[in-house]
């Protein structure tokens, strides 16, 4: 699974940085040929692609204006036609260009919370993890008591204070998710610890930083990034819920304010399932796939696991 | 009824066991004959990949069912592999059973001791009275040196050499004429190590059960066992009476295994470690002829034409090896 | 007498065990290393030769005694420490787990180098390649430059103790600490290591501390031998004197049921080594020495002394045979 180096091959002036590249481009190609093997794993990535394609291109297939309440071309809740994909809403704007559009800020919302949240998360439960004693019981007491905090009145709070925004919400998310990272990566750098190879670093001279930056860190990193994933679907819920309940930028199109519309106009009782439907389904196909990615993505990381193939 | 009484406990004749795996076959068992009698301790001496556990869990039909297996495995003159699966589950653990390598971590955490040495009695005798079982367990304990009282203890209460005299116990429960014993006493301190191995003699002249105990200790084996077969690369490489095996070796491997535990007070083992160059054999590329040519000091040409078979050399002695015998 | 280079007085450690009472790991041990010699430290689990051992190295700190290295005593800062690691390496027991998964072959080697930065040090201005190549070369992994991208798993365990030999010696140690170098090995395989490890002190004058439990090993290379029981170390010597003419009654019972000894009654020892919460009173061994049950200590007159009279620390002393032992006074 590795590059050989041949006998010979080795000129005198290969260095160590072009090893360890060839190193990483290798476990890189491994990587991949070992995800494409996971048929979920690939239907995920496929779906979430042509959602970020979506996202990126939304101004190429849906004209802006078409988010404008003042120019809106269409009627009141008429159902699909060959004019409107999906319908138009209560103000007579299509619903398809509203959905493009609404992919945007609910990728970026969830991303950016994402972001946020590991940052956070993986940052308190490494430190928490290693450094034992007093400040590790004080962040692990930390990372407790934000883990009880009920999510949506700390959100609801927040966001009043805070004002309605995108980065609002994004703060709020990020920063009421990321215990569970923390627990998750804490518990992961406390085995680790233990190690054999983490006591031959030390035995070698090593410090403490460089024990967490070259054997904790790399080996902490695989749940780092399957439990991404994971936060992401949790983060894109949570920004629906928090846009479906007002909490957004008024003035911005998500799947959740979308909800919100439908809701506050009452398309369920006039039967208007094009304004209800579209955006729900899209959550449901994101947060599936990033799902389905996570899952692939921990096999493919996991050592232990990759022998059995 | 007769056959089981006059024939040896255990007859291996000809297994042969294969792993169909991702990277393909692979031969741990080959043609492998070997018999146990009553009140016999036959050792198999071997390094990892040689076979040694695989030849173990085939005589209670343990291996994964992709293995394909061939030749016969014959207890008390029934052969285990083509067995009827009732007569089966009667032998596992009555006729025949065995203390697992690193049986001491195989014990359930969350269990009295005495509680999973009551479950092969009652899966076996279920009929019998709780008072029964009790006292059985109680005489189990006793007879590998441990008091009965400690059949209310947890494992995680008992020191290392206490909880493998506890797996031998066990392999006791349902009276078996047979165990095997796979590298009982590998995890354990030297002292420990003897206390068992007694409890384990003590056994076989007491109960007269057949005991096949497998180690890479060749000079444990030396102490113990009547007979000793030694294993490479999944065939028997050399087989005689234990003591012989291991002051007087034919094969050249079998001399390399026995070199490696010098003897203390012998001036010509001091600074001068015996051990085998080369690594382990690859069972998925075997190379022609004798498997262990790669590692041998005394090859020749002819070694490498073909597998050398066992042969007689007098005395119960046997090796697979061209060279025994040259001056 | 010369000062080793690293040497342990008196050096006691505890740890808290469960239930709030003090287990005393080590309980007293005077120790000398010095380069060019093999010194094995035998035991059994709970005998605390592998506590001694990293006490050595830094990575334990003595509840009590001192530990000084170069004639200095040992700070447990970790720039003072890093000066000591850099000439006392340690190669610990498990092959496998003591390599990380993630690095291949090449940067475990070079960690050690990297850490001290020893590239930019070089007198003859290697790069690092070729120090990392002549590491492995000692270590016995021919050619080495096949070894760089490899990684653990696709190693045999042998391999797997040689890349860990190597990344001991690429930063041209003094001293090398062997945790049990050879007990997860195949039997035929050992002999290969242990080779290894005398070349090493033959041509490069290293000293090495063998920790084990196997007395097998330590007839074959050591050159002194120190038996540990519960804490301490109760005889030490040139290996022919311990392991030949052994005066310590657990060091006898000890080698009498060893298969490899030749011409010895076995002498099993009842029960097992006690707690270390709860040393026993006056010489340790006291409750299952074969010398005090069968009556020798008393036809000696000192069978009261091994119950109630504590025995001194063994001196360090690199000559002659030592023996904490009431029915050998004075010989400690």
């Amino acid at each position: 699974m590795s590059a050989e180096v041949q006998p010979g091959e080795l000129t005198p002036r290969i260095t160590a940085r072009q090893l360890s590249r060839r190193r990483r481009r290798a476990a890189w190609r491994d990587g991949w040929t070992q995800f494409r093997r996971h048929r979920s794993g690939m239907v995920g990535l496929v779906v979430l692609a042509f959602f970020v394609l979506l996202a990126v291109a939304a101004p190429l297939i849906a004209h802006a204006d078409g988010l404008e309440v003042t120019r809106a071309t269409g009627g009141v809740l008429e159902p699909p036609s060959a004019g409107y994909w999906l319908g138009t809403d209560d103000k007579g704007r299509s619903v398809l260009t509203l959905l493009i559009w609404g992919t945007r800020v609910s990728l970026l919302v969830g991303l950016l919370a994402t972001v946020i949240s590991m940052v956070i998360g993986t940052l308190v439960g490494l430190l928490s993890g290693y450094f034992g004693g007093r400040a590790g019981a004080v962040l692990f007491r930390l990372t407790e008591w934000f883990l009880v905090i009920p999510f949506l009145p700390l959100a609801i709070v927040l966001a009043t204070v805070l004002g309605p925004s995108l980065l609002t919400i994004a703060f709020v998310i990020g920063v009421t998710s990321w215990p569970g990272t923390a627990l998750l990566i804490r518990s992961q750098t406390l085995s680790i610890k233990e190690r054999a190879y983490l006591e031959r670093a030390r035995a070698l001279g090593g410090g403490r930083w460089h024990q967490i930056r070259r054997h904790i860190l790399p080996n902490v990193m695989p749940m780092v990034f399957a439990n991404t994933t994971l936060t992401v679907t949790i983060a894109i819920l949570a920004e629906t819920t928090l846009s479906f309940l007002g909490l957004g930028d008024p003035t911005r199109i998500s799947w959740g304010s979308m909800l919100d519309d439908a809701y506050t106009v009452g398309a369920i009782t006039t039967g208007s399932w094009w304004f209800i439907v579209p955006p729900g389904v899209c959550v449901v196909l994101v947060v599936l796939s990033f799902n389905l990615v996570g899952q692939a993505l921990e096999d493919v990381l996991d050592p232990r696991l990759r022998g059995r193939r | 009824m007769t056959e089981s009484e006059h024939g040896p406990l255990l007859s291996i004749e000809g297994l042969s066991v294969t792993y169909r795996t991702g990277a393909g076959e692979v031969p741990a068992v080959r043609e492998v004959d070997l018999t146990v009698g009553r009140g016999e301790i036959v050792g198999v001496a071997g390094e990892s990949g040689c076979g040694k556990s695989t030849l173990a869990s085939s005589v209670l039909r343990l291996q994964p069912p992709s293995a394909k297996v061939e030749g016969r495995v014959l207890v008390h003159g029934q052969d285990v592999l083509t067995m009827n699966w009732g007569d089966l589950r009667a032998l596992r653990w009555a006729g025949a059973s065995i203390v697992f390598q690193g049986a001491l971590h195989s014990l359930n955490p969350v269990q009295r001791v005495g509680r999973q040495l009551a479950e092969p009695i009652e899966l076996h005798e279920p009929a019998l009275a709780r008072g029964t079982v009790d006292g059985r367990i109680g005489e189990l304990l006793e007879q590998v040196g441990l008091p009965a009282e400690r059949a209310a203890s947890y494992p995680h209460q008992l020191s290392g050499g206490q909880r493998q005299r506890v797996m031998i116990a066990m392999a006791l429960a349902c009276r078996p004429d047979l165990v095997i014993a796979d590298e009982p006493t590998t995890a354990l301190d030297v002292m420990v190590q003897s206390q068992v191995l007694g409890v384990l003699s003590g056994l076989v002249a007491e109960l007269g059960v057949g005991m096949l105990f497998i180690s890479h200790d060749l000079s444990v084996l030396a102490d113990l066992c009547d007979r000793i077969a030694v294993m490479y690369a999944g065939r028997v490489v050399e087989m005689g009476a234990a003591d012989e095996i291991f002051t007087r070796p034919l094969h050249p491997y079998a001399a390399a295994l026995s070199a490696a535990f010098p003897r203390i007070g012998d001036p010509a083992a001091r600074y001068a470690p015996a051990g085998l160059g080369g690594d382990p054999p690859d069972l998925r590329s075997l190379p022609p002829g004798c498997s262990f040519a790669p590692r041998c000091t005394r090859v020749v040409e002819a070694c490498l034409a073909a597998e050398p078979p066992l042969e007689d050399h007098g005395a119960g002695r046997s090796a697979a090896c061209i060279r025994v015998g040259e001056s | 007498m010369t000062e080793g280079l690293l040497t342990a007085t008196g050096v006691v450690v505890e740890f808290a065990a469960r239930g709030g009472a003090v287990a005393r790991a080590l309980d007293g041990a005077d120790l000398q290393l010095a380069s060019g010699e093999i010194v094995a430290l035998v035991g059994e689990s709970g005998s605390g030769k592998t506590t001694l051992a990293r006490t050595l190295l830094g990575l334990e700190k003595p509840t009590a005694g001192e530990i000084r290295f170069d004639g200095r005593p040992l700070v447990h800062s970790t720039r003072r420490l890093r000066a000591l690691r850099r000439r006392v390496q340690l190669v610990l027991q498990d092959p496998a787990g003591a390599l990380n998964p993630r690095h291949t072959v090449y940067e475990s080697v070079a960690e050690g180098l990297r850490i001290h930065r020893l590239v930019e040090a070089d007198p003859q201005g290697r790069p690092e390649t070729e120090l990392v190549a002549a590491a492995l070369a000692s270590a016995g992994l021919r050619p080495p430059e096949s070894m760089f991208l490899r990684y653990p798993h696709e190693l045999s365990g042998g391999q797997r103790q040689r890349v860990l030999i190597a990344g001991a010696l690429a930063m041209g140690p003094d001293l090398l600490v062997a945790d049990e170098p050879v007990s997860s090995l195949d039997a035929s395989i050992r002999g290969e290591i242990l080779a290894l490890l005398l070349k090493l002190r033959d041509e490069l004058g290293l000293g090495v501390l063998v920790v084990t439990h196997d007395l097998g090993l330590a007839w074959n290379i050591a050159d002194r031998v120190a038996v540990m029981y519960l804490g301490r170390i109760v005889e030490s010597g040139p290996t022919e004197e311990v392991l030949s003419r052994p005066r310590h009654p657990y060091t006898r019972a000890l080698l009498s049921v060893v298969p490899e000894t030749e011409r010895m009654e076995p002498v099993v020892l009842r029960g097992e080594i006690p707690d270390p919460t709860r040393i026993p009173g006056g010489c340790r061994f006291h409750p299952r020495c074969p010398a005090l049950a069968d009556g020798t200590a008393d036809a000696a007159g000192v069978a009261d002394a091994c119950r109630g009279t504590a025995l001194p620390v063994l001196s360090a002393d690199v000559e002659g045979h030592h023996v904490a032992c009431h029915l050998h006074p004075g010989e400690d």
